[in-house]
């Protein structure tokens, strides 16, 4: 068994049953989640053909449905598309009616607006040309497909958790940004319940004066709320500071001042041609590392631990893997052959699919098998349950 | 454990202290259970167990408390977390996180446990409160007693040598409400922990109880002493110990069990009289018109991919009051709402004064149906209770005063100028009741209306119900209250996962029933009695 040869068998075998389906449903760790989402997301930013933008979608929609936790929080995707969608349908609609007709295949010929000599180059209506339309598709959905990778990357990696491991000394930012997080849809909740008690009153409950009339009501609620879950959080232990010397203190913000200086001074320098000397890379540099020595010690101050952090294992090395080869792909490609991402519209002509940036693409789909199933998502055989009984409910009634 | 020593607590701007001169001393592993009206300061004596009271709320603290040797004068609530875990009245309001998991873990985090420690005591919390099977679920998705449960959980974990718990039943239907209880008395025998929890709803705490606290309020002295004793001569007392009081059993029982050992000779002598005195009592009480007020058909309400009523059929008359129960989620709070027109039904029909409910608005609305929310207050929109009844006046377009008059007949004595939320919550109900009797509906519907009432300020709502509904209301209330019930109702229904289960006068429903009997007719059977007011009467005629 000691045979090298064993072990490797052993380890592999380890791993692959802590991959996909069979593997213990946990927490991927939302931040491979994002580097995946923002991968397939740059993929989608460098190019307009519109069957490669598809696959992307498609793509992510699969993962999305595949690895969507039961939460709140993982309905987005949907949202995200809808935005997309709109997000085409300017892109369009502005084409339509600011195009400037370049093109041979003309589609019809709005009345044009008459204008001034001083805005010679926009016009209003004119001809509408098939090229100038797809341009403008193909361009809106580039920009829906980021959008819904974005959906993707919302949908399956939870906020909280994601705030839960930022630096101890950035703590106390997260906890608020979660907190304000669940207090939107409570949020939602006290306008719901003061549409309802004006309906119960006889009162409009639409309109401006209803809304007027409702948002005092609706900002006690939620004062109310806050005062009650500060308390709960005190009650709690929240802030509690471990004892920590008076040096360390001045010593941990002294060096965070530094750090953010250093990196202002840096990046001013870096962008700004005009300054003198060659002083912007080691500013900034100097800078980070000094607001990283900061943080860390300004990190010791709180007494918190962290319970079950996500870990960073074999599942979320893949999928960023798997998110990363389709940016690389599409980047690389883009320098090489950048005609065959571009979405062919002068002339309209049929479109190639190019083979490696698909493949690539498709590379991406692992993500929705290689990760372990998030706990509690509910199970398909229980959602068919649910629907086949729901069916006899309406058929009885 | 707990020492209170000469506190008093004054609140800024108040003239007149909530505690005053407070002694106490709270042993450790007792389950301690502190009595009181509404409003006479219960909240306040918990919460300085934890220096929520001053620390948090401001106001002035004289006096010392302390907790486990440590005095909450120079320790802030946050360093006493891990000796005292507190639970709030609402238990979403203090939830800071948004799964289960990471709420049972969340108090642990913030003291800095090793990780180790935090996995194996998750574990624990889970098995111990029966939770594990909700470990993944998004908190926002949990009933209300499930709710409950894990905002204990999420201050077990700690481990606090001390639970503080605001009314942790009120809000529970009663199998809920012994599912919480049972978990807190493990933990009281178990594992030793001194609990103290208020409770309006004394008939499901008081046999638990090692030891009362009664807080009179007005500043009057707090009273310590064991059950029995304090509840002898209590402003608050559940139905198990009224009859005690009734029948001179002493010692004076507390829960069913005693009392039914007491009961024998009482059930003898109404043996003779039981059925036709009791039927004739609730007859006099309920002159049903045969005036339909409500009508439902096959009544189909979901909420996205949810059913939340199945097919429900019921009518209702003037005259009548309709007890609607159930588990908490089986469709209590959707039936209601239907019946203002809130959902729209997916299909059936729901019919208030021969309209359908969903296609009134306005006057329309309020003229043929009023609903009183679970939480009053968010019918409520002025800051002056003048101001209140002026504004209800005129959106229902009643003469000037009229809501004011009505307020007067149910709570007489509320000064124009207070504000809203600064009244009871018995006369916040009256108030809220007021505004929407102002448009004199006919049908009346209340949504879990004695949530946060004590027993004086139920007697009163009572014997208002009854009022209107000898006047001529058809009333509709959802309750988890099976005492309520018994008490005003002169018909249950019986709701589970949005169908009718059982619909039948209230004798036949409750009686037998382990969950909604009340604790009168389960002392006195196989008799069918339902309250002290009806067996009182009894005695009374056999005599």
């Amino acid at each position: 068994m000691d045979d090298p040869a064993w072990r490797w068998i052993a380890v592999s075998r380890r791993t692959l049953h802590a991959l996909g389906d069979r593997a213990q449903p946990r927490w991927t760790h939302p931040a491979a989640w994002w580097v995946w989402a923002l991968g397939l997301a740059t993929a989608a930013s460098r190019t307009t053909n519109p069957l490669l933008l598809a696959m992307i979608i498609a793509v992510a929609g699969w993962v999305v449905a595949r690895r969507r936790p039961d939460a709140p929080w993982s309905r987005s995707f949907a949202v995200f598309l809808r935005l997309g969608f709109i997000v085409v349908a300017f892109r369009v609609l502005f084409m339509v009616f600011f195009g400037s007709g370049i093109g041979a295949h003309v589609l019809l010929t709005l009345p044009e607006v008459p204008l001034p000599d001083w805005a010679a180059g926009i016009s209003i209506g004119g001809p509408i040309t098939a090229e100038e339309l797809l341009l403008a598709l193909f361009q809106g959905l580039a920009l829906a497909t980021m959008l819904a990778c974005l959906g993707a990357a919302n949908s399956l990696a939870s906020p909280t958790r994601l705030l839960a491991s930022v630096p101890a000394a950035l703590y106390e930012i997260g906890v608020a940004v979660v907190v304000a997080m669940t207090f939107a849809p409570q949020l939602v909740g006290g306008v719901t319940r003061v549409r309802t008690a004006r309906r119960l009153r006889g009162r409009s409950h639409r309109g401006v004066r209803a809304f007027a009339g409702s948002v005092m009501p609706v900002l006690e609620g939620a004062l109310e709320r806050a005062v009650d879950l500060a308390a709960a959080m005190d009650a709690r232990g929240y802030g509690r500071t471990g004892p920590i010397s008076r040096r360390l203190r001045i010593s941990s913000a002294a060096l965070l001042l530094i750090g953010l200086l250093g990196v202002c001074l840096g990046v001013y320098s870096l962008l700004d041609a005009g300054t003198p000397g060659n002083i912007g890379l080691p500013a900034l540099c100097a800078g980070a590392v000094a607001g990283i020595v900061g943080l860390a010690l300004a990190g010791r101050r709180t007494v918190r631990t962290r319970y079950r952090p996500d870990p960073w294992a074999m599942p979320e090395i893949l999928l960023c893997v798997t998110g990363l080869v389709p940016a690389v792909a599409m980047v690389t490609a883009s320098l090489i052959d950048p005609v065959s991402l571009v979405g062919q519209s002068t002339p309209p002509a049929w479109l190639g699919l190019p083979l490696v940036p698909a493949v690539a693409i498709a590379c991406a789909m692992l993500a929705g098998v290689l990760t372990p199933p998030p706990p509690g998502a509910p199970s398909l055989r229980r959602l068919h349950a649910e629907r086949a009984q729901d069916a006899v409910t309406e058929v009885a009634a | 454990m707990i020492r209170f020593e000469d506190v008093s607590v004054v609140y800024d701007g108040a003239s007149r202290p909530v505690l005053s001169h407070v002694n106490l001393h709270v042993p450790e592993g007792e389950l301690v259970l502190v009595v009181g009206r509404t409003g006479s300061g219960k909240s306040t004596l918990l919460r300085c167990v934890n220096g929520l009271v001053p620390h948090f709320t401001g106001g002035t603290l004289s006096g010392r408390v302390t907790v486990e040797g440590r005095d909450t004068r120079t320790h802030p609530p946050r360093e006493l977390a891990d000796i005292v875990g507190i639970v709030a009245q609402d238990p979403l309001s203090g939830f800071v996180t948004d799964m289960v998991e990471d709420e049972l873990a969340y108090g642990m985090e913030s003291i800095g446990l090793a990780p180790a420690v935090m996995r194996r005591r998750v574990e624990e919390t889970l098995d111990l409160l029966g939770l594990a099977d909700l470990r993944n679920r998004p908190l926002l998705s949990l009933s209300a007693g499930q709710r409950q449960r894990v905002a204990i959980g999420s201050v077990l974990t700690t481990h606090p040598r001390i639970l503080v718990l605001d009314e942790p039943t009120s809000a529970l239907d009663p199998g809920a409400a012994e599912e919480v209880l049972a978990a807190l008395q493990r933990l009281v025998h178990d594992l030793g922990v001194t609990v103290l929890l208020a409770e309006h709803r004394l008939e499901r705490v008081v046999q638990y109880a090692d030891r009362v606290i009664l807080v009179p309020g007005a500043g009057e002295p707090v009273v310590v002493g064991t059950p029995a004793d304090i509840m002898i001569s209590a402003p608050v007392a559940p139905p198990v110990v009224e009859l005690g009081r009734l029948a001179g059993w002493a010692p004076l029982p507390l829960s069913v069990r005693d009392a039914r050992r007491a009961a024998g000779p009482m059930r003898e002598r109404l043996a003779p009289l039981a059925d036709q005195a009791a039927l004739r009592a609730r007859a006099a009480l309920h002159v049903v018109s045969g005036e339909p007020a409500l009508a439902v058909r096959d009544l189909v309400v979901r909420y996205g991919p949810q059913t939340a009523l199945r097919g429900v059929t019921l009518a209702a008359d003037r005259g009548e009051i309709v007890a609607v129960m159930g588990r908490n989620g089986a469709g209590k709070s959707t039936l209601l709402s239907t019946l203002v027109g809130l959902h729209v039904p997916r299909s059936g029909s729901a019919l208030v004064g021969g309209s359908t409910a969903s296609q009134l608005s306005g006057p329309d609305l309020v003229r043929r149906v009023g609903l009183v929310p679970q939480e009053p207050t968010d019918l409520l929109v002025a800051d002056r209770v003048d101001e209140e009844c002026e504004a209800s006046d005129r959106d229902c377009g009643a003469a000037r005063g009229s809501t004011r008059a009505i307020l007067d007949r149910l709570a007489p004595g509320i000064a124009a100028d207070t504000h809203p939320r600064d009244l009871s919550e018995g006369q916040r109900l009256s108030l809220a009741l007021a505004v929407v009797l102002a448009a004199e509906p006919p049908v009346l519907l209340l949504d879990e209306p004695t949530r946060g009432l004590d027993y004086p300020a139920k007697k009163h709502l009572v014997a208002t119900l009854r009022d209107l509904a000898a006047s001529g209301h058809c009333v509709m209330l959802a309750t988890h209250d099976v005492e309520l019930a018994a008490d005003v109702a002169s018909r249950v229904i019986v709701l589970a996962d949005g169908e009718i289960v059982a619909d039948g006068p209230a004798t036949d429903v409750v009686v037998g029933s382990p969950m909604f009997a009340p604790q009168v007719s389960k002392i006195l059977a196989p008799q069918h009695w339902l309250t002290v007011a009806d067996v009182a009467a009894a005695l009374v005629e056999a005599s």
